[in-house]
């Protein structure tokens, strides 16, 4: 039973950084200066390679054969377990920096927390995801406090990105069962309590950058459970493609 | 506004306590972004411990019409270079 909760827990973890790892991709060669495109590209690595990692425990916990490439390229949308805010299609720049912000965000505290896990490979998985995740969000926060701060064009795109994007943080801290009997556990951190410190984490950045955190509803969430967005499938199918029409190809 | 962010000149320090050296240049809209700009292009493999950012218009150059009345005059002159002495003993070389 544990290991079908960890097993859960690990793919969710998993498939928020392979979906925004995906996501961030799709700008290698169109960012808006090179420099940029890089960056996107570096995050976009960082977050893939974070998804490596777990995807692999996450297959050695199944115990089922299953490695890291069967978990990411022979599992349906159904069966993906990312937040929903991360499937959204990358948008206009503003988008990808808004969102990839407010990822980092809130996992600068719950990383944190999850370096304490009492599964150690876990623990040392989040390590080093903290580290990368402390560039990401310097990166991401310095631009939106830019674009915020910047010229009326930029602002009004960064505070559109902030207001379509804010409803689906509520699935950020969303529990559930497979979260509440891992926290019974000491492998997983609660995650109500990393709230009100990353609400006050966005609402510091944006005031810098002159803008406002939406007063809206909060969306319904799904994504943990394998209901998702019209977007989802659409980007697996890119995304899986190539693995899935030469089955066991190397290079 | 010009359609390019102004340059901005890289040093990078390599692991072991060498001194800086140029690796290149990027472009920013101004110093953080040139740091985090020149992290992600020059140093993502390890070759780092250090970075400088320098913007490019503040860099004095000499000129390649300077290369005569520079650097020609040490040419003639091998007295200047202090390869005649002998290594007393006891002095390691490296």
């Amino acid at each position: 039973m544990t290991n079908a909760n960890l097993f859960e827990y690990l793919l969710r973890l998993a498939d928020d950084r392979l979906v925004l790892g995906h996501r961030n991709s799709e700008w290698c060669g169109h960012g808006p200066i090179l420099e940029e495109d890089i960056a996107t590209a570096n995050i976009a690595l960082d977050l893939l390679g974070q998804a490596q990692l777990l995807l692999k425990l996450a297959g050695e916990t199944e115990g089922q054969g299953r490695d890291e490439d069967a978990l990411a390229y022979w599992r349906d949308e159904s069966q993906f377990r990312n937040l929903q805010l991360v499937e959204l299609p990358k948008g206009d720049f503003a988008f990808t920096v808004a969102r990839q912000f407010l990822f980092s965000a809130w996992n600068q505290g719950f990383l944190e927390a999850l370096t304490q896990s009492k599964h150690e490979d876990l623990a040392g998985i989040a390590g080093k995801a903290l580290k990368e995740n402390r560039y990401h969000l310097r990166h991401s926060a310095e631009w939106l406090i830019r674009f915020g701060d910047g010229t009326d064009e930029s602002h009004r795109r960064a505070q559109t990105a902030l207001d379509e994007l804010w409803p689906w943080t509520g699935e950020f801290s969303s529990e559930d069962q497979v979260d509440r009997a891992l926290l019974a556990e000491g492998i997983a951190p609660a995650l109500t309590p990393l709230r009100p410190p990353f609400e006050a984490m966005v609402r510091d950045i944006t005031a810098r950058a002159t803008l406002t955190v939406p007063d809206r509803p909060m969306r319904m969430t799904g994504g943990r459970t394998g209901r998702h967005t019209e977007y989802l499938g659409h980007m697996l199918a890119e995304m899986q493609i190539v693995a899935r029409s030469h089955p066991g190809a190397v290079w | 506004m010009s359609d390019q962010w102004p340059l901005w000149e890289v040093f990078t320090q390599p692991p072991g306590g060498k001194p800086h050296e140029h690796a290149g240049s990027v472009h920013a809209p101004d110093a953080e972004i040139a740091l985090q700009n020149a992290r992600d292009v020059y140093t993502r493999r390890g070759e780092a411990v250090s970075i400088w950012v320098v913007p490019s218009a503040t860099i004095v150059a000499s000129a390649p019409t300077d290369a005569g009345p520079f650097f020609d005059p040490g040419n003639d002159k091998p007295y200047r270079h202090p390869q005649f002495y002998k290594v007393p003993r006891g002095v390691k070389v490296f």
